[in-house]
């Protein structure tokens, strides 16, 4: 006889809901007391989500309140439409993955493995199936009848793994940070893993990482926090491409968005960037609107060595030249004094490039340039500017 | 005889140095090797770090960085073999005795300590010695400055984020204006963005050419964003050391060439003939009129994951394959490929989704392929941007 969980009212796949915040201090004032500010957040059933962000910016807190590890200090959370918001871990029938591996070394590994389903009275016949084909996607099958106390810290982390995966009628499956323990050239093929499983068991997965790597190769949708907000969630592609917030531009790249203060005058062709006059076509200008400040941001990536005087380009001094190997990054300040900027230019390894303090014109104002005014991405003609 | 025009171009630096009035230490490894108990942990070294420079140990764990920094700081004797400090043999003798900053992985500060104290703790004994403590504290604000922790002077280290406290280490590392500073993996504890702020301001600091700096690291990458030299540790062997780019694009060997690449170099078991380049499963590509000298024979032929490409140009070879992982990095996408020659892996610029088990085909510009013999020695590398000088001339 199965045994009757609570939990059962909430359908396999569950659509999370949140509508919260939440703050360890008992009355806060401002937003700094807020270890999540207030915030609506949906994860859609059966999609691939992370959570990504420097230590401290709320990410693991709202992956605590997902599972219900901790109960917000405002607002309610909801799987299916159903408020789940004080239901303990177990009745939200939510499965966790954590950095360090847990499992029963006395057990074998199909044992280790079949643990979640015994527990829940899952027929015999249907645990063995379901055991083999977890363990196959995670490469366990030839140590299935092994004990676990004798394997690797990476085995371990894969059986961790593999209990987090193996019931089909979780609401969702959360993962905090669940690569720490492996070993560097082992990583990827964990992420492959991870990608492949979720393509075949369209389980609802949340990963939490400070890692943009993990973050965006693992999910569909990344949602990028800081200081307890979600600044902006979207696919790799629109972070790397489109940073709704120049902290996106900063925290994805490597190195990040390079950012110059500019401001657009009325009547002009040009704008205004780093103190110097550069010409804008009006495709552009559009994007500025007529705000008078902004901020403009451009990757390194999209930064090329330009004919003097070039519209879009501003001169720089030559600060550094890098041989990363596969490319070449080129420093150069833009200004002097308090106001000056450090513009880094990613450029083709059989670039020419000029010596160390020399001048050089480079171009920041392109079809993948973005504008920011108040800290948020313009809207802009994108046909116009492409 | 190449050892000697070494310490020879050395001793001009040094001397050079002097008279600039730097402090930078030249250290010697003589044949300096590590045994403990049946287990050899270094063959016999010989290394001497450029003066005012910084040199990157780079290798993975346990291919000997952490023993042969121990024995230049003096922590260890190596079993046999010399250190030379400034021409003066200083084997054996220990740490306390020698002018060596250290800083390790673990932020190691005094919890007791407000960070003002533990920037100047180094100079205690010349506070004793008379020191003016305005002076002191002047070194001490300016440090801070540099690092950016100067509002943070008077607070304990457990008030500090983990970064913060790493920039304490560092400070206090600095203050003492050693002539040797020795960095154990600093930032590996660090978040990468982080690790992205600190190398960089490390390398403006270790510019000032004021120390020797020998930094470890396990990550290549870092080494080539680091600059400077670069020593390649493998399984307790110096394998080649010289300037960084140079080392990275010319590496004598298969194990350095394994060892001095993130992601790995593609490596494809081929046979070298007259009519082209025989790769495993029927694929051959056409040996480039400028190689046609190379012996035929088995060898090894090494592709860089920067070299494939997704667009073809004019002389391209191709290879065909479908995706194992779209690894996507920020500003890369790492594309791990089953090919008819084998896994390879590919770098592309940018951020690219592929599902998985998508077909792709990549490009490779043939003058772009390393070739290795039998003997795993390198047999060719590709004309490099490093070894051209990289002046345009001014506007």
């Amino acid at each position: 006889m199965p045994h009757v969980h609570p939990s059962c009212s909430l359908t396999d796949v569950a659509r999370i809901d949140l509508d919260l915040a939440h703050s360890y201090a008992a009355n806060p004032q401002r937003d700094t007391d807020y270890a999540l500010r207030p915030m609506k957040m949906s994860f859609e059933d059966g999609g691939a989500y992370a959570l990504l962000g420097p230590s401290g910016c709320g990410k693991t807190t709202m992956l605590n309140i997902i599972s219900g590890l901790l109960a917000p200090s405002q607002g309610t959370v909801r799987f299916n439409g159903v408020e789940v918001t004080l239901r303990s871990p177990q009745d939200r029938n939510i499965a966790q993955v954590f950095q360090f591996p847990v499992v029963y070394d006395t057990m074998t590994v199909a044992e280790n493995l079949a643990f979640p389903l015994r527990n829940r009275g899952v027929a015999s016949a249907r645990i063995a199936a379901r055991v083999g084909q977890i363990a196959e996607l995670l490469d366990l099958n030839p140590q299935l009848d092994r004990r676990a106390a004798g394997l690797s810290a990476d085995a371990k982390q894969r059986i961790s793994l593999g209990r987090g995966l193996v019931r089909e009628d979780v609401s969702a499956v959360l993962f905090d940070e669940p690569l720490t323990v492996i070993d560097p050239q082992l990583k990827w093929q964990l992420r492959r893993k991870l990608k492949q499983i979720h393509a075949e068991l369209k389980l609802t997965l949340i990963y939490v990482t400070h890692d943009q790597v993990e973050a965006l190769t693992f999910a569909d949708q990344i949602v990028v926090m800081m200081q307890g907000r979600a600044v902006q969630t979207g696919s790799a592609s629109e972070l790397y491409e489109r940073p709704a917030h120049p902290f996106v531009g900063y925290f994805i790249g490597s190195p990040g968005m390079n950012f110059l203060p500019a401001r657009a005058e009325a009547m002009s062709d040009a704008w205004t960037i780093a103190e110097q006059r550069v010409t804008v076509d009006e495709a552009m200008r559009s994007a500025s609107g007529s705000e008078q400040q902004f901020t403009l941001g451009v990757r390194p990536e999209y930064v090329a060595i330009a004919q003097p005087h070039a519209a879009g380009a501003i001169c720089a001094q030559v600060t550094q030249v890098q041989d990363i190997g596969t490319y070449l990054l080129l420093s150069a300040r833009v200004g002097e004094g308090e106001h000056s900027a450090i513009v880094r230019a990613r450029l083709h390894a059989e670039s020419t490039t000029p010596a160390i303090g020399e001048q050089v014109w480079l171009s920041v104002v392109n079809a993948q340039s973005c504008v920011y005014v108040d800290d948020r991405l313009t809207e802009r003609v994108e046909a116009a500017a492409r | 005889m190449d050892r000697h025009s070494v310490e020879d171009a050395n001793v001009a630096t040094g001397d050079a140095e002097v008279t600039h009035g730097t402090a930078a230490m030249k250290l010697v490894l003589d044949h300096v090797a590590q045994r403990v108990g049946a287990e050899t942990h270094l063959y016999p070294i010989e290394l001497s770090p450029v003066p005012g420079a910084l040199t990157v140990l780079l290798g993975a764990t346990r291919s000997g960085k952490t023993s042969l920094m121990r024995i230049m700081a003096g922590l260890d004797a190596p079993t046999s073999g010399r250190v030379l400090v400034d021409n003066v043999d200083v084997t054996g003798r220990p740490v306390r005795e020698r002018n060596v900053a250290m800083v390790y992985q673990q932020f190691i500060n005094y919890p007791s300590l407000t960070v003002r104290d533990n920037i100047a703790s180094p100079l205690r004994r010349q506070r004793a010695a008379g020191a003016n403590v305005g002076d002191i504290d002047a070194r001490v604000n300016a440090i801070a400055t540099r690092l950016r922790i100067e509002p943070f002077l008077g607070r304990l280290p457990a008030e500090l984020s983990g970064g913060q406290q790493q920039r304490v280490a560092l400070a206090r590392a600095m203050a003492k204006r050693a002539p040797l500073m020795l960095l154990d993996e600093p930032l590996v504890n660090l978040d990468y963005k982080l690790r992205e702020e600190l190398r960089e301001e490390l390398t403006q600091l270790f510019a000032t050419g004021e120390s020797t700096i020998v930094y470890a690291t396990t990550d290549p990458t870092e080494a080539l964003l680091l600059g400077g030299y670069t020593a390649v540790l493998d399984r307790g062997e110096l394998l080649q050391y010289g300037p960084t780019p140079e080392v990275f694009h010319t590496p004598h060997s298969l194990r350095v060439a394994r060892a001095f690449s993130d992601p790995p170099m593609n490596l494809l078991a081929a046979k070298w003939t007259p009519a082209g380049v025989m790769l495993g499963d029927g694929v051959c590509w056409p040996v480039p009129h400028s190689l046609t000298h190379l012996a035929s024979g088995a060898c090894t032929i090494g592709v860089r994951a920067g070299a494939l490409r997704l667009t073809r140009r004019e002389g391209d070879e191709m290879l065909q394959g479908t995706v194992s992982l779209a690894d996507i990095a920020g500003s890369d996408t790492f594309v791990h490929v089953e090919s008819a020659v084998g896994t390879v892996v590919a770098q592309l610029p940018g951020v690219h989704l592929f599902a998985l088990g998508a077909p792709i085909t990549l490009f490779v510009d043939p003058m772009k392929l390393y070739v290795f013999g039998a003997d795993e020695k390198l047999l060719h590398a590709p004309s490099s941007h490093a070894a051209r000088a990289s002046i345009m001339q001014s506007h």
